[in-house]
This record gives structure tokens, sequence and C-alpha cells, in this order.
């Protein structure tokens, strides 16, 4: 099996209009390696979601993201408050977002439901206190 | 029909850095993960929200143009990065209803 193509990125968490970066710069790299592009949508869209929450909640983080022969992974990291209940973070329209974050068209409670809805696979790893780690795939 | 020519129809052009993209469908809304969610490459997107996430939203949906609505003024630094990043953006004086009705007609 041939090597796994990796990309890293640093979501600065202090800029928040320049969010969503990292998940543009992902679109162009899949779409230089010629992949479907409702994969690419869906890659980039959940990255996007992914990269948002990091913003607002964890003052940001890191995201790798990895394509094998079989599959596009994203993980993301990042040092933030953790989430607690994650059942409930799970649920659409549940959202701990301020309401500054929300008059700026976010805090919808959409983040997390659109990240496992756009990925085959997801998984929440997520301490109170620490940060959380999520990895997410899309298979091809 | 293409975005360019909305510009025959009332609408206004803030950005057009990709003016033969072609509009298959229409979408409206405000909140950007819903939109993100939602929305098909290729819809023309209503919005009256104007901050620069919106750019990356439109970028990341594919979505043909954003199309603000209500006289919602776009700011120099967000018009200029629509440029920069080929996201097409106009401007329509009345509702996101009116508009939708237009573009309903049109395309």
């Amino acid at each position: 099996m041939s090597e796994a193509l990796k990309f890293h990125f640093t979501v600065d968490g202090e800029d928040f209009t320049s969010a969503g970066k990292a998940s543009v710069q992902v679109k162009k790299n899949l779409r230089q390696l010629g992949l479907p592009p409702e994969i690419i949508r869906r890659v980039s869209i959940a990255m996007y979601e992914g990269e948002i929450n990091m913003v607002i909640h964890a003052g940001g983080g890191e995201a790798d993201v990895a394509v094998t022969e079989d599959c596009v992974e994203i993980f993301l990291h990042d040092s933030g408050p953790g989430i607690k209940d994650i059942d409930r973070a799970m649920q659409e329209g549940y959202s701990t977002a301020s309401d500054s974050i929300r008059s700026l068209g976010f805090g919808a409670g959409m983040g997390l439901p659109n990240m496992k809805r756009y990925t085959d696979y997801m998984d929440i790893k997520s301490t109170v206190g620490k940060g959380t780690d999520i990895t997410m795939k899309v298979m091809l | 029909m293409t975005v360019n020519e909305l510009l025959n129809h009332g609408f206004n052009a803030v950005s057009l850095p990709e003016p033969e993209r072609e509009i298959t469908g229409v979408y409206i809304g405000d909140l950007l993960s819903w939109v993100m969610g939602r929305a098909k490459a290729s819809d023309a997107w209503i919005t009256i929200m104007s901050n620069e996430n919106i750019l990356a939203v439109a970028a990341l949906a594919d979505t043909a143009c954003i199309i603000t609505a209500e006289h919602v003024e776009i700011s120099d630094s967000v018009k200029n990065t629509a440029e920069l990043k080929g996201i097409n953006i106009l401007s329509f004086d009345g509702s996101a209803y009116d508009a939708a009705v237009k573009l309903h007609g049109l395309i």
C-alpha cells in the first residue's frame, strides 16, 4: 500500500474571520488530487465545522488530514475546555455559543451534527478541562 | 442562467470574479452551518449575513453566488477578499422572498 498524503494545519483561535482557511486549503489540495467533487464537499464541510468549533470554543487547535487509498481521514485536536455532554452536543440545535457568535451566523447547534452527517465515521474523545480529539473519515 | 445575466434583472454586482458560473437552484438562509449543510453546489444563496465567514461557506458549499438581500451592505474588505477567492456576490434591494420569486422566473 502506498504512503498516505498528509496535510497539517494550525487553526488560529484569535482570528474568527479567517476561520475556514484550513478547510479551503484542503478543498484545493483534494481538487488537485482529482478526488470526486462530492467527496471533496463532504470533507471540506466537516472540516470547516470542526475548525469553527475550535475557534469558537477552544481558542484554536491543530488539524491533520490524511488521504489514503480508501479514505480521507481528518484528525482535529484542541486543548480547550472539552465537551461536558457529548450526546447533547450531538443533537441538532443544542449549542453553548455566545450571542456574539450567534450574531455572526454560527451557534445554531449544527456543527457536530453536520460533521457526523457528512462523514462515514466519527469519533469524539473529550476530557473536560483538557481538550477534545475528533477523528472523522470519508470513504473513497 | 449565468450569474452575470442576473445584472439585467435588478441584481447589482458587488464582486464578480467568476461571472459565467451557471446557477441551477436557489437556497435561502442565514445560519451558516445550516446553509453549508443544505445548500447545493451551483445554488444562488440568498442571505442577509455580510461578515467574512459567508465567503468560506460559499467556497465550501460551492454555491454559484451569494446574493445579499434587503440593502445589506458588504464591507470593502469582504468585497476584496471575495474577488481574491473567486466568490461572486450580488446585492438585491428587495427581500429574500422577492429575490427568490425573481430567480424562480429566471432559472
